[in-house]
């Protein structure tokens, strides 16, 4: 503009009224690799400076919730995978214990603590991603190559457990699906060992940079009280200064037997966020350590399936005992009642709380299932946070939100 | 082997308490409460809203700062159809709470965007999904479904495989909306057995109605 400060919105000519200059328009997305999946932002630029931001969701509506109705709760299990795919155990944790809170089910010590092995398994895999892709995003090529790397190790312990890299299916209501050979724990437990230095090796790309902190220091200021107004939820409060994590708040599973920290920002900005989700890399590999200490131990021992109506009789059962037999079939076809009521069941995702509310109305599908994903409500902020940036900050703050798309759009 | 409870719920008793409390200051919004679970649900009036939220809000033995979420059941055989649902959470106190209020179709539910900012996108989407009209609502559009998308998906009168369906057309190169042409049957098992779920009359169950007339 030519000097005229006042307006905002660019200069006019007081005598003719001919020179005006629109605001830009853009689309960004849905096929920008910044844009983390199917976003479209329509942004209202002045400038470079964004004025308003329009996320267009809906593009991967799958209609989840319309489906889990018609279907039997183990059926609706496999949903969950696909959720949030990057950590897709956690969102399948969510749904187990909202059914094992309907049914009261308890389950054996040795299945809560290989949920909790896996759910840090699959915090490490979704803060890895989003870590090394928001660096991508604004500019460095190198940390996604490395933290795949760790992640595609990872992903075989998913596989070795489930069978499944992504799509699991492990956790059932009632425990896990299969037991953990011991293999299989001591190749967990060599690289907890190992992964720290890794970590050290992408801080050492990242953390003093020059050009990554000022793309990320002071960009996308988020205050404890709007954060609250806004309804976040992990990362994204835990980086406003506020120690909130529902693993420590409202414990579930064996959470309050673990030794853990919880680490916290103090700026409320992109790059406090960031060294948030590393250090909590490193506290999950301590809580991997912790769990496959305590697996190892003679209290971890044991069945991984609270036996009963909601779980599968033992395969051996199956081959003498007619009522296991006629059991199995059952559940594999008609699936399990659950008794009615209503449940809210929340558990800390990698990406913040997410929750299960579930009506239950006695029969053996769910009366009607929400699913509360907490990227929603931070991209649901992006309005409010975007206002004022630079455009080329939005791709910082959407790697900073941690969007998925598969929890958003549902 | 030992058993673990895998998920609490909060305090039952100082859930009570908190129920107590809120009817005691605000009787006129609070048509009923419930402990279950380690849940607290409380019922509310539709129209005083807003006002019993943002006394939730501040209240400082409540302070319920931070919307978890919104959400409608629907239950087409009521006259007030709709259930709408809110989730409430305290970061300060550690306590959730769940208030519940009925709507008819028509209503138009007062929208909690000017307590709550994220309430918008949650209010869109029940919008989208069960078609509830929100009142002094900033933008209420359809959120999660399709651009020109009829109806509204999650009523239990919608079916789940919808009305039309897309696909790339070769010779028109353009994405093409056409009604739904099932293959195959929408496979919709009943496993209820006849003695619990069956909504038709039993052969024979007729007779016995017969010989009490």
């Amino acid at each position: 503009m030519d000097g005229d400060l006042t307006t905002a919105r660019g200069f006019e000519d007081a005598a003719t009224g001919e020179q005006k200059i629109r605001n830009f328009n853009i689309n960004f997305g849905p096929q920008h690799p910044a844009a983390h999946g199917v976003l479209r932002l329509v942004l209202e630029l002045d400038g470079e400076i964004v004025e308003r931001c329009d996320p267009h969701i809906g593009l991967l509506h799958r209609g989840t919730e319309k489906l889990m109705e018609s279907r039997t709760y183990l059926q609706n299990l496999p949903y969950f995978d696909r959720l949030d795919y990057v950590a897709p155990m956690n969102q399948e944790h969510a749904w187990c214990l909202a059914i094992e809170r309907l049914t009261g089910t308890e389950i054996p010590r040795r299945a809560s603590l290989i949920r909790v092995l896996y759910c840090e398994i699959g915090r490490i895999l979704s803060h890895l991603l989003n870590v090394t892709t928001q660096a991508l995003d604004i500019g460095a090529l190198t940390p996604p190559l490395w933290g795949f790397e760790e992640r595609e190790k990872l992903m075989i312990f998913y596989e070795r457990a489930s069978g499944g890299r992504l799509h699991a299916a492990f956790f059932r209501p009632g425990g896990v699906h299969q037991d953990l050979p011991p293999e299989l724990l001591e190749d967990i437990d060599a690289w907890c060992d190992a992964f720290p230095k890794v970590l050290d090796d992408i801080d050492g790309l990242l953390t003093e940079n020059r050009i990554f902190k000022q793309r990320n220091a002071d960009i996308g200021i988020v205050s404890e009280q709007e954060a609250l107004d806004w309804g976040f939820s992990g990362v994204m409060v835990r980086g406003s200064g506020m120690a909130w994590d529902l693993r420590r708040a409202q414990p579930y599973e064996l959470y309050d037997e673990f030794e853990f920290d919880i680490p916290v920002g103090r700026n409320g900005d992109c790059y406090d966020r960031y060294l948030v989700r590393m250090e909590e890399m490193r506290q999950s590999a301590r809580i991997m350590k912790q769990a496959v200490a305590k697996l190892r131990a003679p209290e971890g021992q044991g069945d991984v399936l609270a036996r009963g109506k909601i779980t599968p009789p033992k395969r051996g059962d199956m081959k003498t005992s007619m009522e296991s037999l006629i059991h199995h079939f059952k559940l594999y076809t008609e699936g399990f009642h659950v008794p009615a009521g209503e449940v809210y069941a929340a558990v800390e995702a990698p990406k913040g709380e997410f929750g299960v509310y579930l009506v239950a109305d006695g029969t053996n599908k769910p009366y009607r299932a929400k699913l509360r994903a907490p990227g929603y409500l931070h991209l649901q902020a992006m309005d409010h946070i975007c206002r004022g940036h630079q455009l080329a900050d939005v791709a910082a703050i959407i790697g900073t939100l941690d969007v998925v798309f598969g929890e958003i759009d549902r | 082997m030992s058993m673990v409870v895998t998920a609490r719920g909060g305090d039952e008793a100082a859930l009570a308490e908190l129920g107590e409390y809120v009817e005691a200051r605000r009787p006129d919004c609070v048509l009923g409460r419930d402990v279950r679970l380690g849940e607290l649900t409380i019922e509310a009036t539709l129209s005083s809203l807003p006002g019993f939220v943002d006394f939730l809000k501040r209240d400082d033995q409540t302070r319920f700062s931070t919307l978890v979420d919104i959400t409608a059941v629907d239950h087409p055989g009521r006259e007030k159809r709709f259930d709408v649902v809110y989730h409430f959470l305290s970061m300060y106190l550690n306590h959730r709470i769940r208030v519940r209020i009925q709507a008819r179709e028509d209503d138009l539910v007062p929208s909690l965007t000017d307590v709550f900012p994220s309430a918008d996108w949650f209010e869109r989407e029940v919008f989208d999904l069960f078609g509830l009209m929100f009142s002094g609502h900033p933008d209420l559009r359809r959120i999660l479904t399709d651009y020109g998308f009829r109806g509204h998906p999650l009523r239990k009168d919608f079916p789940t495989t919808g009305y039309t369906e897309v696909r790339y057309d070769e010779t028109l190169k353009r994405v093409v909306y056409e009604p739904v042409n099932l293959v195959q049957e929408y496979r919709q098992f009943d496993f209820m057995s006849p003695w619990e779920g069956a909504d038709y009359v039993l052969p024979g169950d007729d007779k016995a109605e017969e010989e009490k007339a």
